[in-house]
């Protein structure tokens, strides 16, 4: 595991602890290259059933255009060099089949 | 859980799109937030939990049945004694704040039976799918909602002429202070409209927190991305309210519902904001592929409601929409409602069969029989189509 996904690691925990309310329960992605860095990145804000629900019917277009709408509209701090490898996972493990 | 992801394909075969995605189906479950019934989850975080098909039996929706829809995660507890609304803006001659107390003491109460709809209802039935909460057939319910009229409150604030929109503010925050504050407008017009208030009561009881506590804006008949929940502030508009839900989030193409309300100071050359819900019906009680005994007399129910112009009459179809029959209305509790219908039948021969339902509105329209695709997955009216089995 390189650094950058076990810094993704410690940032799930902080993820999990934002729950707005006592319910939510932790989401489990499908493991995978770069699993880690797309729950620390989405997980800061939502709860990773949103990957889930939008499966399998977005095309790797499609799924960039979700990652840039988090960036460009909601502000998620994304590093450009982060979207390739998050677009990978999510077309890999959630994309259109 | 398995009872959830079984309800939430209920009711939608053949021509319409019977499936929500795999993953929606992989990811619901049936889970309670706090004061609330088991209800479907579809994203914990920001909290957006649809109501089973079967609640719809009742044609007033239980508050703690009623579906739970929230842009944002950050949604603080209020409380109803430092509660302040805040009215201004400049649109307005003078700006005031009122408790809640100072709210149902100073104006008349009315109350209204209204169906809140999600503008993205049944998104996850859309054909092709599109990216969004990926709800089924319940992000939406009717309750009688009591409150104030929003122009009594706005002739206390002296609106001016000027005024173009009424914009609300709400107490829900992204967990980043760069995520865009959830605000939405409506024409000065429509915040005009007798029916349109400021709600503190639901079904006879405050507010449920996860429904705006201490109080909602109510719309009648238009999609519920303008009931404001958690209101705290009205801003009377002398420009057109700039942001992202308004611009480019809950737009559709322009000419393509049959909407008579226009919200013109928002529209661009392409689109237009969603205003009113169109005609829609729903079949409450039978899910696809249920079993019956031929002869057996079965009673199809169900509800319709549209913009609040009135259902003029549903029809059911038993042989894939060749013949349409008229369903028995029940109780009409305002042309804002969801008005109950049943109709009944007795197969007499064993095997497959379809049963559709289309309501239709007093202004003559009707739902469509193909899905009015649009990207954003809004206003899906198209016509069910329940397969069931006659043994």
């Amino acid at each position: 595991m390189n650094t950058k996904a076990r810094f993704g690691w410690m940032l799930i925990g902080a993820g999990v602890a934002i729950a707005a309310h006592g319910g939510e329960m932790p989401v489990k992605l499908a493991p995978g290259e770069h699993a880690a860095l797309v729950q620390s990145r989405c997980a800061t804000c939502h709860s990773l059933d949103y990957i889930v629900m939008n499966s399998t019917f977005l095309s790797r277009t499609a799924w960039e255009g979700e990652v840039r709408k988090m960036m460009k509209i909601m502000g998620a701090p994304v590093p450009e060099s982060d979207v390739a490898p998050i677009v990978d996972y999510l077309t890999q493990n959630y994309g259109v089949k | 859980m398995a009872g959830g992801i079984a309800l939430a394909t209920t009711g939608l075969a053949g021509r319409v799109r019977a499936d929500l995605p795999p993953g929606t189906l992989e990811s619901a479950l049936r889970d309670s937030l706090p004061g609330k019934q088991p209800l479907i989850k579809r994203s914990f975080r920001p909290p957006n939990y649809e109501s089973p098909v079967e609640v719809f039996n009742d044609v007033i929706t239980p508050n703690d049945r009623f579906f739970v829809r929230w842009h944002l995660s950050n949604i603080p507890r209020i409380d109803a004694g430092s509660w302040r609304l805040v009215v201004g803006g400049d649109g307005a001659e003078r700006g005031f704040e009122l408790t809640l107390e100072a709210l149902k003491r100073d104006f008349e109460p009315v109350e209204l039976v209204a169906v809140c709809q999600c503008a993205g209802n049944r998104r996850g039935l859309s054909d092709p799918h599109v990216p969004g909460v990926q709800w089924g057939s319940g992000a939406m319910g009717n309750a009688r909602w009591k409150g104030v009229r929003l122009k009594d409150i706005l002739a206390r604030a002296e609106l001016k002429k000027e005024a173009v929109e009424i914009a609300f503010n709400g107490g829900d925050r992204g967990p980043l202070d760069a995520t865009p504050v959830f605000s939405k407008s409506i024409p000065a017009w429509k915040a005009l409209d007798e029916n349109t208030m400021l709600a503190y009561e639901m079904n006879g009881a405050p507010l449920p927190h996860w429904n705006g506590f201490p109080a909602r804006i109510v719309v009648p008949g238009w999609a519920a991305t303008y009931w404001m929940k958690q209101v705290s502030g009205i801003r009377a508009l002398s420009q057109p309210l700039t942001s992202f839900w308004m611009n480019t989030a809950y737009r559709i193409p322009k000419g393509k519902f049959p909407i008579i309300d226009r919200f013109t100071s928002q529209e661009s050359d392409t689109s237009t904001p969603i205003t009113e819900i169109p005609v829609n019906s729903l079949i409450t009680n039978i899910a696809n592929g249920a079993r019956f005994a031929s002869g057996q007399s079965i009673a199809v129910k169900g509800i319709a409601w549209d913009g609040g112009y009135g259902i003029a009459g549903v029809e059911v179809s038993l042989d894939e929409g060749h013949s349409w029959q008229s369903a028995v209305p029940g109780e009409n509790y305002g042309r804002y409602s969801f008005r109950a219908w049943e109709y009944r039948f007795s197969p007499q021969a064993a095997g497959g069969m379809t049963v559709m339902a289309r309501a239709s509105n007093v202004r003559g329209t009707s739902q469509p029989s193909e899905l009015i695709f649009n990207a954003p997955g809004y206003h899906n009216n198209v016509v069910q189509k329940i397969a069931i089995d006659i043994a």
